[in-house]
């Protein structure tokens, strides 16, 4: 008979179970009833998609006009993304991707060429920076290395539009011209972001690495030239 | 139970087992030559192995101990003990794997290790590279060489940013590969490559040299190189090459063969090691020049018109030139 009734209220046991003191417990009881109030402002779950992505991207936006003026802000480096940077990457290398592509010439940056520089650049110059003592977080920094890409990107769709009316020595000097501005724009709002964690006396030792970055990157930029 | 743990017993033999002295890690009495002025941070991974055994000593306890204490209050539920039992086991292997995983990371990713190398200001980097053209001329006291690796990885960078300069404005062809990735192979490899071979001969022949100190002085040695390639890519004169390399290269290679000279006993080791890398870091500025760069003819010509015609001819139909590209297999490629 006892066992029957156990059977029939199998939790029966657990009605006055108590835990002891000492034992830390942790965890929600509250039983969900509709959406809870309290979670509102908290939880993004329930809004629109379209929000949602907006959201994200006005905050890409924002940093894109953060690089364009680079002034002493923490924006770039509070909210950290790397959506940023793969848009600029990803239509860097798909610029760069139609140049020079004889069948047996392979010499024009491929699209993995491309990715692979800007990404492991970038960590080689995270690593770098951190090694010398900087205040810096390995994400902060190639996020702000990618974004500071803008510039030449924006340099290459102008070479690339400059390149369709004729590659000959004036649009060559218009190119050079281009690329010079955007190379030292880059450096320059890289610099005003990654410069201030470190210590004062190391800043040219993390400055030339970006240099040499941007310098490569405005190389292949500088000698694309289109196929025929 | 976190009290305890720092001097936690596990002796199991009668006479004390050896887990004593690697918990209070004990260190080598033998003062090893390598190390003798080395500025490598070689206790950094002996504090760091250590620091993290301790750490995963507490943890093991503090979890063997929660576990004791669950599986006490276990018995009390009715009919939950096996379902407990399971989600504990699967969440022992969980813990375990994750302890393990982080082990792992945290003693091969932790680039704390490096840290070392890289302490070094502008002003001494820029002192390093001028001294690398200077050679000295003490060869019977061991030469003082640093042990940095900053100033040699941005010379390899920056010698891969030249030879790229330098590919380019060259129109060279590569069939297979890319031109980043021959840049990077090539400086990289040279580097690394070349610095392992010469510190395996200066191993066989017991000359007192650490890898990282090969690596720094190779690395500094590249200064040369690059200042040689970043002038002669853009000048294009070949007899103004051979005089820089002679010049240039030269300095730099007595540099680091006086270096190497200093921390070597015998004439014999001496000559393999001295010989192995001159014979080396020459070949390779003249490989570098020549390999990568072609006159383009063309460019020259609507450049400079008539002027350079002369010059031109000298640089190409020199048969000393021509003989000197073929026994080093350039000219063949090169077509």
């Amino acid at each position: 008979m006892a066992a029957a009734e156990e059977a029939s209220r199998p939790f029966a046991g657990l009605s006055d179970v108590s835990i002891s003191e000492d034992i830390p417990v942790e965890g929600d009881i509250s039983v969900p009833v509709g959406s809870s109030r309290r979670d509102d402002e908290f939880s993004t779950l329930d809004e629109p998609v379209k929000e949602t992505i907006l959201r994200d991207l006005r905050a890409v936006g924002n940093k894109f006009i953060h690089v364009l003026y680079p002034k002493r802000s923490s924006a770039l480096l509070r909210d950290w993304d790397l959506w940023g940077p793969l848009l600029l990457c990803v239509t860097l290398a798909l610029l760069l991707q139609g140049g020079a592509a004889d069948s047996d010439d392979q010499g024009g940056p491929q699209f993995a060429e491309v990715f692979v520089i800007v990404w492991f650049g970038s960590i080689i110059i995270t690593l770098n920076s951190k090694l010398l003592g900087g205040t810096i977080s390995f994400f902060q920094s190639l996020c702000v290395l990618g974004y500071c890409i803008m510039p030449l990107t924006v340099a290459m769709a102008v070479c690339r539009i400059v390149l369709i009316s004729g590659s000959g020595n004036v649009s060559f000097a218009v190119r050079l011209v281009v690329v010079t501005v955007s190379f030292g724009w880059s450096t320059f709002a890289s610099t005003a972001f990654l410069a201030d964690s470190q210590p004062p006396n190391r800043k040219a030792l993390v400055v030339y690495p970006v240099f040499l970055f941007y310098f490569v990157i405005g190389w292949m930029i500088l000698t694309f030239s289109p196929s025929q | 139970m976190s009290a305890g743990s720092g001097s936690r017993n596990t002796n199991t033999e009668p006479w004390g087992s050896f887990d004593d002295n690697l918990i209070q890690g004990g260190g080598s009495a033998v003062i090893d030559m390598e190390n003798m002025d080395d500025t490598s941070g070689s206790s950094f991974e002996d504090m760091g192995e250590m620091h993290q055994r301790m750490k995963e000593e507490e943890e093991v306890a503090a979890e063997a101990a929660a576990t004791e204490d669950d599986s006490a209050e276990d018995g009390e539920f009715l009919g939950m003990k096996g379902l407990k039992g399971q989600l504990g086991s699967y969440c022992e292997v969980w813990q375990a794997g994750k302890r393990q995983a982080s082990r792992a990371f945290n003693l091969y990713a932790n680039i704390d290790i490096l840290r070392p190398y890289f302490d070094v200001e502008p002003v001494q980097v820029r002192n390093r590279l001028i001294e690398s053209m200077i050679p000295v001329r003490m060869i019977n006291f061991p030469q003082k060489i640093a042990g940095e690796l900053y100033g040699p990885l941005m010379l390899v960078f920056t010698l891969v940013a030249i030879l790229l300069h330098g590919m380019k404005t060259s129109g060279t062809v590569i069939r297979e590969g890319t031109l980043m990735g021959t840049a990077i192979g090539t400086c990289f490899g040279y580097w690394l490559g070349v610095s392992s071979f010469i510190y395996f001969l200066a191993y066989l022949v017991n000359a007192q040299i650490t890898m990282l100190q090969m690596l720094s002085l190779l690395g500094y040695g590249l200064f040369g190189h690059c200042a040689v390639l970043l002038i002669t890519y853009n000048i294009h004169f070949h007899f103004l090459f051979y005089v820089l390399w002679l010049l240039v290269g030269g300095l730099s290679t007595l540099r680091m063969v006086a270096a190497l000279l200093s921390r070597t006993v015998g004439q014999t080791p001496r000559l393999l090691l001295c010989g192995t890398l001159s014979l080396l870091h020459m070949l390779f500025l003249l490989y570098l020049h020549f390999a990568y760069h072609k006159i383009v003819e063309g460019l020259l010509d609507s450049l400079e018109g008539p002027n350079l015609a002369p010059m031109q001819r000298v640089a190409r139909d020199v048969p000393e030139l021509n003989t000197t590209l073929r026994i080093l297999g350039a000219l063949p490629r090169a077509q």
